[in-house]
């Protein structure tokens, strides 16, 4: 009976959701709202900055294990907490222990990657695994026992956002400021350690102390956000956003910016939504906003993007038919004369299926490359143009794979690289020299070659 | 006896299953590098459990499996688009994924709280080992009627079914998993698809993570995933061997596990038990420290005890290219305390010098140590590799005279023929070093 309540506060209340997400985001709804919005604000910035840092160092999964490497260090906190008598709600021993064992696993996880034949990948979910099991085995001790309050450390696991004292956002805002600093001071010696570990190593960067700092920084961020959105989800917080932020840019500043932005755009859209929405767990909306924003900027990045690969690749397959169909009419001018080709003969040469056979052609008309000629084809000005290039590449290329390939046939694209791009000239000359000597070479005056073909026969 | 029958036996069961079926793709997994997709998989099932829930409205299993599963497959499949499509390194594609796809089922957890069911990630989470009861046989003799066995859960069935799949597909498939683990490339050049093979073993893997999580939890299959597959990677070098004893690493952790928290408390005085699925877990990762830190081969202190070996070796080395250089200026002998300087000074040094003199390559003589036969062997070995060195840094590599000899010290150690061999391909005895001083020939082999 509560569901179709919840359903009618979000659905039905359309415009109203609308305004009071306005109001939330623009800092008017109360002072408890406000607080927790920047204090995720800031947790999300410095998410970001960090986590863009350990994308570049390969290590997002560190986090990971990190934050799972954090329960049984809550759970000790809280058994140490309540025999001292503090009670269980002590939040700052529970973060204390917290980043002790959290430290401890990612220290395990070097030791382990370091020493041993174990891949980095197996030594994280060695740490993330036996950890979370002893927090698990300390977490069925604490239910045990009867003192404390142990509603407390649900909070920890899956993050209870309203909580946040002005406290906790103070010391997100701190931690915010510290990695950028951090970033901003030492992004170029994280830049040389993430892209050349053996050249700054050689070079007398200090490589460990430089990976112990961003691990550090790791640590402080996941400490400091495990209250707020639960420690199986604060690692999304330092993966997400960077990797979203990596389709944009290929440089490290640009990346460590754009991540700690779309880092504070998840925190900060995130709680809104959830402040607006009732009965969402904050912790979870944020990473989903945060996944919603991984998947725009996987879709519509200009360059790296799906949408312009796809793009990219339509155009170089409409060029390759483009140029087999100019290709095609060339060569069967040259072969029968006359400037007019039947178009079944160029749908044969070009291979395309009878019912596919209209719309190439339509479009290389549109282009103005063809023009109809009763039920026949023939070039344009333009097309001739563009055949006797294309014809010539082709040849040059045929020529060069049969007597040079032994250079570097694996580097060259040869129908999108024009053959002067990628061999030296004097190369190219020769191979138009023996091209010439055999008479296969398409004059650079391409009309006239046609006319030419067709006067010869 | 009873009492173990209707409380321990199908816990225990369930968990050396689980353990097995992890343990025997964990190899796997930990040979391709992709340990973490048992994680991925284990948090990612979550949104299709509380789907399948939703839809079935019930708590039956049949819907959530199947909810579960379907999740497992999508991440399989979101993590491979986003890494070759979006070329995000896989670490990164794996949390995007499943961090994201965990959110999700955490939301959807609160829907459904809202519309007042009791769905607990807490047990997707932990897993709920303790709660596998039956009303079992009376007897040890009338454990396999037909009644007993129809009594028993039905997630003991099917992690049955997924330990015979997973035995299955190692057995047959042994040769083809083997080649592609250690040479991918090389399997699809032979004509079969590597990648296909992949698929089906994590098509497996998120089977028996599905199977295994109601027994032992989600995060809780990640380590029967890796620890047993760690444990015998440090062992052995043959991958038929570390499937063998990763079985054994994987029954031990359970069943050790198990006892550990049903009667470990009571030792300690408390009264009660702890996680069982948790303990599993804190056995292996135990049982793991161990063999990372013991391990014959591979184990953190064979690695120390062979560093401090050749590190002594080599200080005894120094010591006696020391007598031999003294032995070049016209002293027969040399005082002990200045080979220890030689050979490094302080532990490192005398360590050395007592080793060359435990092995007989230096002898006490009037006025201190001097070499022996076999000493004086070894002694114009090392002095040959110094000097051949420093005449290749001097030049090829381009250095100067008097910033070679340190360099040299270091790599004097390295004495394979064919480096030699390489440096000195047309040196004969009695030419000189760039310090002018002569470089000798190949010490005659000593005698056997």
């Amino acid at each position: 009976m509560s569901g179709p309540l919840v359903l009618s506060a979000g659905a039905g209340g359309g415009a109203g959701a609308w305004e009071r997400l306005g109001e939330v985001l623009s800092f008017r709804a109360g002072y408890n709202t406000t607080v927790v919005l920047v204090g995720v604000l800031m947790l999300g910035i410095a998410g970001g900055v960090v986590g863009a840092l350990a994308l570049l160092r390969k290590r997002s999964l560190v986090a990971d294990a990190l934050s799972h490497a954090t329960l049984p260090g809550v759970g000790l906190g809280f058994i140490v907490a309540s025999s001292l008598g503090a009670g269980g709600k002590n939040v700052s021993v529970l973060l204390t222990g917290a980043a002790v064992t959290g430290a401890l696993g990612v220290l395990c996880v070097q030791a382990i990657a370091r020493w041993s034949r174990l891949a980095q990948d197996a030594a994280i979910a060695i740490v993330l695994s036996v950890f979370f099991g002893a927090g698990v085995v300390i977490l069925s001790v604490v239910q045990g026992m009867s003192a404390g309050n142990q509603g407390g450390l649900k909070a920890f696991i899956y993050g209870q956002t309203a909580a946040m004292s002005v406290g906790d956002a103070a010391l997100m805002g701190a931690i915010a400021l510290l990695s950028a600093g951090a970033a901003v001071l030492l992004l170029k010696e994280f830049a040389v350690v993430a892209f050349d570990e053996g050249f700054a190593r050689a070079t007398g960067w200090p490589v460990m102390a430089l990976d112990l700092a961003g691990m550090a920084l790791i640590v402080l961020v996941t400490v400091a956000g495990l209250q707020a959105v639960g420690l199986l989800l604060i690692v999304a917080i330092l993966i997400v956003p960077p990797a979203a932020a990596r389709f944009w840019t290929d440089r490290v500043g640009g990346l460590v910016l754009l991540s700690a932005v779309l880092g504070g755009a998840s925190g900060l859209l995130g709680a809104g939504a959830s402040a607006v929405l009732p009965g969402k767990p904050t912790g979870a909306v944020i990473v989903l906003v945060a996944g919603g924003l991984f998947l725009l900027s996987m879709l519509l990045a200009p360059r790296r993007g799906l949408l312009a690969a796809g793009l990219r690749r339509a155009r170089l397959r409409w060029r390759v038919i483009e140029d087999h169909a100019l290709r095609a009419m060339l060569e069967h001018t040259d072969t029968h004369g006359g400037a007019r080709v039947p178009r079944g003969a160029l749908a044969r040469a070009c291979g395309w299926g009878g019912s596919l056979a209209s719309w190439p052609l339509r479009v290389l008309i549109a282009r103005g490359l063809l023009r109809r000629e009763g039920g026949d084809m023939a070039l344009t000005p333009a097309g001739a143009a563009r055949a006797a290039a294309v014809t010539r590449n082709h040849r040059l290329w045929e020529r060069y794979l049969i007597e040079r390939a032994d250079i570097a046939p694996s580097h060259v694209d040869f129908s999108a690289d024009l053959v002067e791009h990628v061999l030296s000239p004097s190369i190219v000359a020769a191979l138009e020299n023996a091209l010439r000597a055999e008479g296969r070479l398409p004059s650079p005056h391409p009309l006239s070659a046609v006319e030419e073909s067709g006067a010869r026969r | 006896m009873h009492e173990f029958l209707s409380i321990d036996l199908l816990p225990l069961l369930a968990g050396a299953m689980a353990a097995l079926s992890c343990g025997l793709l964990g190899n796997l997994l930990v040979l391709r590098r992709v340990s973490m997709m048992g994680d991925a998989i284990s948090h990612a099932v979550l949104p299709g459990i509380v789907v399948g829930f939703l839809v079935a409205g019930t708590r039956s299993p049949i819907p959530i499996f199947i909810g579960a599963a379907g999740a497992a497959l999508v991440t399989v499949v979101l993590v491979e688009v986003v890494r070759t499509l979006g070329r995000v390194e896989s670490g990164a594609a794996m949390g995007v994924v499943f961090s994201v796809m965990f959110a999700l089922g955490v939301a959807l957890i609160e829907t459904a709280a809202a519309r007042n069911v009791d769905l607990d990630a807490d047990c997707v989470l932990y897993g709920q080992l303790e709660t596998l009861f039956w009303f079992p046989p009376d007897s040890w003799s009338a454990l396999l009627s037909a009644p007993t066995l129809g009594a028993v859960p039905r997630q003991v069935w099917t992690l049955a079914g997924v330990v015979v799949i997973a035995v299955l597909f190692v057995g047959l498939f042994f040769k083809e998993l083997r080649l592609a683990a250690f040479d991918p490339m090389l399997a699809t050049a032979l004509g079969f698809r590597a990648r296909w093979l992949d698929l089906v073993l994590m098509a497996l893997v998120a089977a028996s993570t599905v199977a295994a999580f109601e027994a032992v939890g989600s995060i809780l299959v990640v380590a029967m995933l890796v620890c047993p597959a760690a444990t015998a990677r440090l062992l052995t070098d043959r991958l038929a061997t570390q499937i063998g004893v990763s079985v054994v690493a994987a029954l031990a952790a359970s069943v050790g596990g198990y006892w550990l928290a049903a009667w470990g408390p009571g030792w300690l005085g408390a009264t009660g038990s702890v996680s069982a699925a948790g303990m599993m877990a804190v056995t292996g990762g135990v049982l793991f420290a161990g063999v990372f830190a013991l391990a014959p081969n591979h184990g953190l202190a064979a690695r120390v005890v062979r560093r401090a070996a050749r590190a002594i070796d080599e200080a005894a080395e120094d010591a006696l290219a020391s007598c031999y250089r003294a032995g070049e200026r016209g002293e027969s002998s040399v005082e002990p305390g200045a080979l220890r300087r030689a050979a490094g000074g302080g532990l490192r040094g005398a360590l050395g010098v007592r080793a060359a003199l435990a092995r007989g390559e230096l002898a006490r003589s009037t006025g201190g140590l001097a070499l022996t036969g076999p000493g004086a062997v070894r002694a114009t070995e090392v002095v040959r590799s110094h000097r051949l060195w420093e005449s290749f840094l001097v030049e090829q590599a381009g250095l100067r005279p008097d910033h070679v000899h340190d360099t040299a010290m270091r790599l004097e150690h390295l004495r394979r023929a064919a480096d030699h061999q390489r440096l000195a391909p047309e040196r004969v005895a009695g030419v000189r070093d760039p310090h002018d001083r002569p470089i000798p020939g190949e010490p005659p082999s000593p005698a056997p």
